[in-house]
C-alpha cells in the first residue's frame, strides 16, 4: 500500500512542519517514507508545499502528482491541488483562510476552522498541527496505524529540547484537531 | 544503529565528516547550499575545516591544496558553479590528487533554473574540464545510497588518486528519508606522495600539472588511463530490477530512476515485461551489466531528465545491437510516473 500526501500553505504556515511531523511518525512505526519540499523562490510569499509518501514497500518517485491526501491551508492551495486529488481522497481545508468551493463529489472534503481554532487556545500560528489532528483522526489504515501518541513522540524527536516548551504546544494544537 | 530522517544534502555533508574529510571549501548556490550551512555548523566543532571561498574557482584551488598536502577534502556546488570549478578538475586530475567533487544539479544552460535536474551527465562523465582525463561518477537515487557513495567516493579517490563525483540533483538533495550512518573503521591510507612537509627527513615532493616534454606529458596520460581501464574492470556498479525476462528495460540513474522503478512496477502490475537498470556508476558505465539486463530486450528506454545524454552511452554499451529510445524532461521538470508509463505501453503495443 502506498498512501500519497500533499501539505501546501503559504510559507510560514507550517505546511513542510507538518509534513515532517508525518515522516518522522512513519519512521517510527517503520513504515518506509519520503518527503519532499518545494523549494526556491515560491517559499518566501507564495505556495509552500510538500509531497509525503508512506509505503510498506520502498518508495518510488517522491513527488506526489495525485495524492490520496490533500492539506490545504490557503485558497492558492486548494485551487492548485484539487483536481488532482485521486477519486476516493481525502481534503482537508482550513476554512478560516480558504474559502474556495469545491464542486467535486468523489471526495470526502473536511473544513475545520484551524488557524482560528488554535489562536482561539492561544496556540497561534499552528493551525498546520491542527490540521494534523484532524487528519490522523479520519485517516486511520491510510496513515498506517500513526496515532496521536506516535505523532508526540514525533515531536519531541523533532522540537529541540531548548524550545521544550513548544512540545508542549504542539500537543494542544493536534488534540484539538483531533477532537474537532 | 539508529534511523534518522534527513535531507539528502544534509547527509551527505554528515556522511563526508564520518568519512574522514577535514577540509570543505565552497561557495553557496541552490540547491546545494544545505551542504555548506551542514558542514559550516559541525566542520570546525569536529576538528576539520570549513571555508566559505570568496568564488568558486577558488573553492576548487583551495580544495587542490589540501588534496596536495593529502588531506580528504571536498567541494560542493550546483551546475553553474561546477562549470566555474572545471579548470580547478582538470589540474586535479593531471596533478592526480584524490577529491570529491558533489554536483547537485539544477536546470541548465546558463544560469537555469534552480529545480532538480540531469543536465550534466555529459559534462561529468565526458569533460569535466580540458585534457584527457575522467573522474568516477556516483550517481545515487536515494539518500542513503548518498551516505554510502559518499564513504566509497573518499576510498576510491584515495585509492587511484583521481577526483571522484557524486552527482546528485536537487530533488535528491532537498528530499528526506530514513537513512543509518554505517558503522564503519575508515582507513585513510598512507600517502607519501604528498606535500605534508619533509623535516629535512626525505626528498621533497611535488605536485605539478605541467609537463613541457611531449613524451613525459604523453606517458603521464597513459599511465593515468592504466588506471581507468582498472577502474572499469573492478568498479562499475548497477542496479536491476524485474530484467531477466523484460523485452523493454527501462534505463535511468538518480532521481529519474526513482520514477521508473514506479514505472516499471506498474505495467509488471498490467503483466507488461519491463525491467529496470539502474547505473549506479556513471563514469565507468556498467557496461557488462546493461549486456546481461537486456539478454532479453528487444527495446531500451531511456528515462533521464535532460534533453538524452546517458542514451548515448547505452548505444555504445550495446554497440547498438538494440534499439535505444528516449524520454526525458528537463528545466527543472521531474517526469511523472504517468508520463513513462505511457511511454512503456506505447513501445509495448509497437513491438508486440
Amino acid at each position: 500500500m502506498l498512501t500519497e500526501i500533499i501539505i501546501s500553505g503559504f510559507g510560514g504556515q507550517g505546511a513542510l512542519f507538518a509534513g515532517k511531523c508525518l515522516a518522522y511518525g512513519a519512521m517510527m512505526k517503520d513504515v518506509e517514507i519520503s518527503w519532499l519540499p518545494s523549494y526556491g523562490p515560491e517559499m518566501r510569499g507564495g505556495t509552500a508545499n510538500c509531497s509525503v509518501c508512506l509505503s510498506d514497500e520502498p518508495i518510488g518517485s517522491p513527488l506526489v502528482t495525485e495524492p490520496d491526501i490533500l492539506i490545504a491551508m490557503n485558497d492558492p492551495s486548494v485551487e492548485k491541488f484539487i483536481n488532482s486529488v485521486k477519486s476516493g481522497g481525502k481534503v482537508f481545508v482550513d476554512s478560516s483562510l480558504a474559502s474556495t468551493e469545491i464542486a467535486r463529489k468523489d471526495i470526502e472534503v473536511y473544513r475545520l476552522p484551524a488557524s482560528q481554532l488554535a489562536e482561539e487556545k492561544k496556540l497561534g500560528g499552528m493551525g498546520n498541527i491542527v490540521l494534523l489532528g484532524k487528519v490522523i483522526r479520519e485517516c486511520g489504515k491510510m496513515l498506517f496505524g500513526i496515532d496521536g501518541k506516535t505523532l508526540l513522540d514525533a515531536f519531541a524527536k523533532i522540537i529541540p529540547a531548548k524550545r521544550a516548551a513548544l512540545i508542549e504546544k504542539n500537543v494542544a494544537a493536534l488534540i484539538l484537531g483531533e477532537k474537532y | 544503529m539508529e534511523k534518522v530522517l534527513m535531507k539528502g544534502n544534509e547527509a551527505l555533508a554528515e556522511a563526508a565528516m564520518r568519512a574522514g574529510c577535514k577540509c570543505f571549501f565552497g561557495y553557496p548556490i541552490t540547491p546545494q547550499t544545505e551542504i555548506s550551512a551542514y558542514l559550516a555548523k559541525n566542520m570546525a566543532k569536529r576538528g576539520g575545516v570549513f571555508l566559505q571561498a570568496e568564488s568558486e574557482v577558488a573553492a576548487i584551488n583551495m580544495v587542490l591544496g589540501a588534496a596536495a598536502a593529502g588531506v580528504r577534502a571536498m567541494t560542493s556546488s550546483s551546475s553553474p558553479g561546477i562549470s566555474l570549478k572545471s579548470e580547478g578538475v582538470s589540474y586535479i586530475a593531471a596533478s592526480d590528487l584524490p577529491c570529491v567533487i558533489v554536483n547537485v544539479q539544477r536546470g541548465g544552460p546558463g544560469l537555469g533554473g534552480i529545480q532538480p535536474s540531469q543536465s550534466d551527465y555529459f559534462q561529468a562523465t565526458k569533460a569535466l574540464g580540458h585534457g584527457d582525463f575522467q573522474m568516477i561518477v556516483y550517481a545515487p537515487a536515494s539518500v542513503q545510497e548518498t551516505i554510502d557513495m559518499t564513504y566509497l567516493a573518499f576510498d576510491m579517490a584515495d585509492k587511484y588518486r583521481m577526483p571522484v563525483m557524486i552527482l546528485s540533483d536537487g530533488l535528491l538533495g532537498q528530499m528526506m528519508e530514513p537513512v543509518v550512518f554505517p558503522n564503519v573503521d575508515v582507513q585513510i591510507p598512507d600517502k607519501p606522495w604528498a606535500c605534508s612537509g619533509h623535516q629535512n627527513k626525505r626528498p621533497h615532493n611535488i605536485i605539478n600539472s605541467l609537463y613541457l616534454q611531449p613524451d613525459v606529458l604523453e606517458r603521464s596520460v597513459n599511465e593515468r588511463f592504466e588506471r581507468y581501464e582498472l577502474i572499469k574492470q573492478s568498479c562499475t556498479m548497477a542496479e536491476t530490477d524485474f530484467c531477466e525476462d523484460a523485452e523493454i528495460v527501462v534505463a535511468a540513474f538518480g532521481a529519474s530512476a526513482r520514477v521508473a522503478k514506479s514505472a516499471v512496477n506498474a505495467v509488471r502490475a498490467k503483466g507488461i515485461k519491463a525491467g529496470l537498470f539502474r547505473p549506479q556508476t556513471l563514469f565507468p558505465f556498467p557496461v557488462e551489466q546493461l549486456n546481461k539486463a537486456c539478454g532479453k530486450a528487444k527495446v531500451v528506454l531511456s528515462v533521464e531528465m535532460n534533453k538524452g545524454q546517458m542514451v548515448e552511452d547505452l548505444r555504445l554499451a550495446l554497440n547498438c545491437r538494440l534499439p535505444v529510445e528516449f524520454f526525458g524532461r528537463h528545466g527543472g521538470i521531474i517526469p511523472s510516473v504517468k508520463e513513462v508509463l505511457a511511454q512503456i505501453e506505447q513501445i509495448h503495443e509497437r513491438i508486440e
